[in-house]
């Protein structure tokens, strides 16, 4: 018994140290700078480190522009998805209506298609839109692919939210709409900050659409691939660096909804 | 009545969305593929097909969606298993595992760039071994395999994460009874795997499938950020199709062939792996 | 022969005890249920009888052989599980076949069985339909068939009834104890209900708080309980204590009558319901809740003041600070 248990434990701490020793190599580089990338054999552990590098690599013209331009997509992109995104749940969730299921198959149908690759025809209509080179542009693409799952998310958040309680509101003097902002709200909000942090993550993250929507007002993770072959390791890592650690966080904070989000929106 | 128009209020703003920015651009990209100067054709097609990395691009995005995505099947599924053995740090031990989920493919890339560059940490482990004597390249043209392998082990590194949280959050809508009582009517270990927890678990690993496939279809930052341009998948050439050489209709030709691929896999999972209404918990 | 030792077991969860070393003795053939309210430790021990559960410290015996240490698989027992656990993506058919085919029994063997186990349980017509395609009793019924069909040598169940409506528990429970009967099969029964315990079993094992405070005949546990707890717990409703100089005078309410005035205890009645078999009066005496079942129909406006008085061959003494009962010799008069 103990042994098996020792033989579970070893794999556990091996698969940690897989997803853990790769991130800490990446800082190591990124934060020790050139004398790190250049040194050979790597020493097995990494010298003093240092944010000289980072300061350098942040400094460089665009490279905090990118920061913010992606950091402002991002919160576009998660405003956009919850604002549509939880009605259409609720809806789903509390309501039986005529097209509900042909609605929750086109939201799942998106989830056939790579729905980055769908940018590639909006730049025309973009640049007539004046939207081209916005972030405005590319938030609006990245919510279409954050969308889908706030719907399906909150609605199942809602679901779980027992009728009951909005109904026992309603005996109490509250109106529909009253009844869902003072008792339902309330009570979906962990749920719905894990579904729009989930939001900014994704937006965040994607490189396709960014790309592809973009010229010089591009997000960092789109400036990174623009500048990857021109630029020096060093500073590879150092965006690199940069891109993982808010996602990181991110995680961390919704991580507690992790499977209580994926169980149900993979149903 | 204003109870009936009510669902339709609260839908129309994620349905006139979804329309705008996804169906409409979905028959723009069929559209624009098709279109030639001299009306619509293949055109865009064949040349497409012409192109020198057309067919390494096939061959590759055929072989890293081949390999990764059951790789990462198998691992998820023996990580939720192990997961159902550990009491106390559970929950750190999932945190942990599931980092690499809030990561992007490019991110990925540049990691396991860190570890895989000539002068990176695997060749210097390697060097300390004594196995090699000087850095090593093996991200270019001339070592394709590899080349193959470092973006494969990018991808299983970062996105095995996703499918662990689909699977585990599938076994736990399996009530533990099921295993319980096969236990008791004598299955083994392995026996109450295959024959309970695996059919039990098949809408999870259908959705997690589909999910990866499609995913898997559409990366390319890791494939740029480990490769250059050393290996061509199918939304890379797209990529550089639309940004370098300013043709958008051959790039969303590739669009069309990807998602032809994605939609096609899409079936193919729902079809195999289908669960009837009455074999449902 | 498959009795069943039960042999000092004892089982926590961190600083909770869940069982305090447990002794019980199970004859070949014999059905006992486990009687207790819910947290009693019931479940736990069933558990630790089949495998599921490791026991902090204590053996289990079957037929002899400890198997404390082999897994469920070796243990040669089959289990009813309280929600069924019949498999959902297997055919009736299959999941009565499940444990014949994992002990690798012939095809010859398998067909037989599940022939004989379906046709004992009514359920020839349903062998090629899906768990979701049956109701709740004809499921309890599947996972029945699935644990006679090995043909075990120990049948455990954790309250099989416990999901059915009212009437169908009824049935359900007559239909068991003719199956069990004709099997022969050593049970073992979990149960909350202590009807179905009585109704059922040949021994009861009252369980409180991690103890067996009782096992006997469900006549012995009914009218000769060992504790005030037992006395409480078992009987709808259950019996009423008074109190008498350090001890405690227990009285079953059937076993009250009412009696002229001045020729007894005052009884002020509370509450009337009539249940129609028997009206029940809940009322004081003596400062004490008690309740009074009289036979048939009686008309009693609440708020009358009455007298009542305990037949004495019925009472049952209990020490007042221990809850044990005192020997039958050594009571006082009432």
């Amino acid at each position: 018994m103990s042994g098996r248990r020792a033989f579970y434990l070893t794999g556990v701490v091996v698969i940690c140290a897989w997803v853990l020793v790769p991130l800490w190599l990446l800082a190591a580089n990124a934060l020790g700078g050139q004398p790190v990338i250049a040194a050979w054999p790597k020493p097995w552990f990494p010298g003093a480190l240092s944010f000289a590098t980072m300061a350098e690599f942040l400094a460089i013209e665009g490279v905090f522009r990118a920061m913010l331009i992606g950091f402002e997509v991002a919160v576009l992109c998660t405003l956009f998805s919850v604002a549509l995104g939880l009605p259409a749940g609720y809806a789903l969730a509390r309501y039986t209506f005529r097209g509900a299921n042909a609605f929750r198959l086109m939201v799942l149908l998106t989830r056939a298609f790579p729905v980055g690759i769908l940018a590639l025809p909006l730049t025309v209509g973009f640049i007539r839109l004046g939207l081209y080179d916005t972030p405005l542009g590319i938030a609006l693409m990245h919510t279409a692919l954050a969308l889908p799952f706030a719907v399906l998310v909150s609605a199942s958040l809602f679901q779980a939210i027992p009728r009951e309680l909005e109904e026992a509101a309603w005996v109490f003097g509250c109106s529909p709409i009253q009844a869902a902002y003072k008792v339902v709200m309330p009570l979906a909000l962990p749920g719905v900050s894990a579904v729009a942090i989930f939001a900014f993550v994704i937006s965040w993250n994607e490189v396709f659409a960014a790309s592809v929507l973009s010229a010089r007002n591009r997000t960092l993770t789109a400036y990174l691939l623009a500048m990857l072959s021109e630029s020096p390791l060093t500073y590879q890592f150092a965006g690199g660096l940069l891109l993982i650690v808010p996602s990181v966080l991110f995680i961390f904070l919704v991580r507690r909804h992790l499977f209580a989000m994926w169980g149900i929106a993979s149903r | 009545m204003r109870g009936r128009a009510l669902p339709y209020l609260l839908v129309a703003p994620a349905v006139i969305f979804l329309t705008v920015l996804f169906f409409v651009p979905l028959v723009q990209t069929i559209a624009l593929a098709f279109e030639t100067r001299t009306g619509f054709g293949l055109g865009n097609f064949l040349r497409m097909e012409d192109d020198l990395n057309f067919h390494d691009a096939v061959v590759n995005t055929f072989r890293f969606v081949g390999l990764a995505v059951p790789l990462q099947l198998a691992a998820a599924m023996g990580m939720a298993m192990m997961l159902r053995h550990l009491g106390r740090g559970r929950d750190l031990v999932l945190w942990i595992w599931t980092i690499p989920l809030g990561l992007s493919d490019l991110a990925a890339g540049l990691v396991w760039l860190a570890l895989l560059n000539d002068r990176g940490y695997i060749a210097s482990l390697l060097f300390h071994l004594g196995l090699v004597a000087e850095p090593q390249s093996w991200l270019t043209y001339e070592t394709p395999i590899a080349l193959f392998a470092a973006v494969v082990i990018a991808e299983f590194w970062r996105a095995t994460a996703i499918v662990v949280v689909i699977l585990v959050a599938g076994l736990q809508l399996v009530p533990k009874e099921y295993a319980e009582a096969a236990s008791v009517f004598g299955a083994s270990p392995w026996r109450i795997f295959t024959r309970i927890t695996l059919p039990l678990m098949k809408p999870s690993i259908q959705s997690a499938l589909i999910l990866r496939t499609v995913l898997a279809f559409e990366a390319f930052a890791v494939v740029i950020a480990i490769g250059g341009r050393n290996f061509p998948v199918l939304v890379s050439e797209a990529y550089n199709w639309q940004n370098f050489n300013q043709e958008p209709s051959v790039a969303a030709a590739y669009a069309v062939v990807v998602m032809c691929l994605s939609l096609l896999a899409t079936v193919v999972w729902l079809w195999l792996l289908k669960t009837p209404a009455e074999q449902r918990a | 022969m498959a009795g069943i030792t039960i042999d000092g077991v004892r089982k926590s969860f961190g600083a909770t005890t869940a069982l305090e070393a447990v002794n019980l003795e199970i004859a070949d053939h014999e059905f006992v249920a486990l009687l207790g309210p819910s947290g009693c430790g019931k479940t736990t021990l069933l558990r630790i009888i089949a495998g599921l559960e490791t026991q902090t410290a204590g053996r289990v015996l079957i037929g002899g052989r400890d198997i404390s240490a082999l897994p469920p698989r070796a243990r040669g027992l089959a289990m009813v599980f309280q929600n069924y656990a019949v498999f959902p993506h297997l055919r009736v058919r299959e999941n009565i076949a499940f444990g014949l085919r994992m002990h690798g029994a012939d095809s010859a063997r398998i067909a037989r069985q599940v022939t004989r186990t379906a046709g004992l349980l009514r359920l020839e017509p349903l062998l090629d339909r899906y768990p979701a395609q049956l109701s709740g009793g004809q499921r309890q019924r599947v996972a029945v068939a699935r644990a006679l069909a090995v043909e075990p040598a120990v049948l455990l169940m954790d309250e099989p009834l416990s999901n059915l409506d009212a009437l169908l528990r009824l049935d359900m429970r007559a239909e068991l104890k003719e199956v069990l009967r004709e099997a022969g099969t050593t049970t073992i029964y979990v149960t909350h209900d202590q009807t179905e315990a009585m109704g059922l079993a040949d021994r009861i094992a009252v369980l409180h708080a991690g103890r067996i405070e009782q096992i006997g005949t469900p006549s012995e546990i009914y009218h000769h309980p060992a504790t005030r707890f037992v006395g409480g717990f078992v009987g709808s409703p259950p019996m009423n204590f008074l109190a008498r100089d350090g001890r405690l005078l227990g009285i079953r309410p059937e076993d009250l009558d009412i009696v002229a005035t001045g020729d007894g205890l005052p009884f002020r009645v509370n509450v009337v319901e009539p249940l129609g078999a028997q009206t029940l009066l809940t009322g004081i005496a003596e400062g004490h809740l008690v309740r009074v079942a009289l036979n048939g129909e009686h008309h009693v406006p609440p708020g009358a003041e009455l007298h009542i008085r305990p037949r004495p061959e019925r009472i049952r003494w209990m020490d007042a600070t221990t809850g044990r009962a005192i020997p039958p010799g050594t009571e006082p008069s009432p």
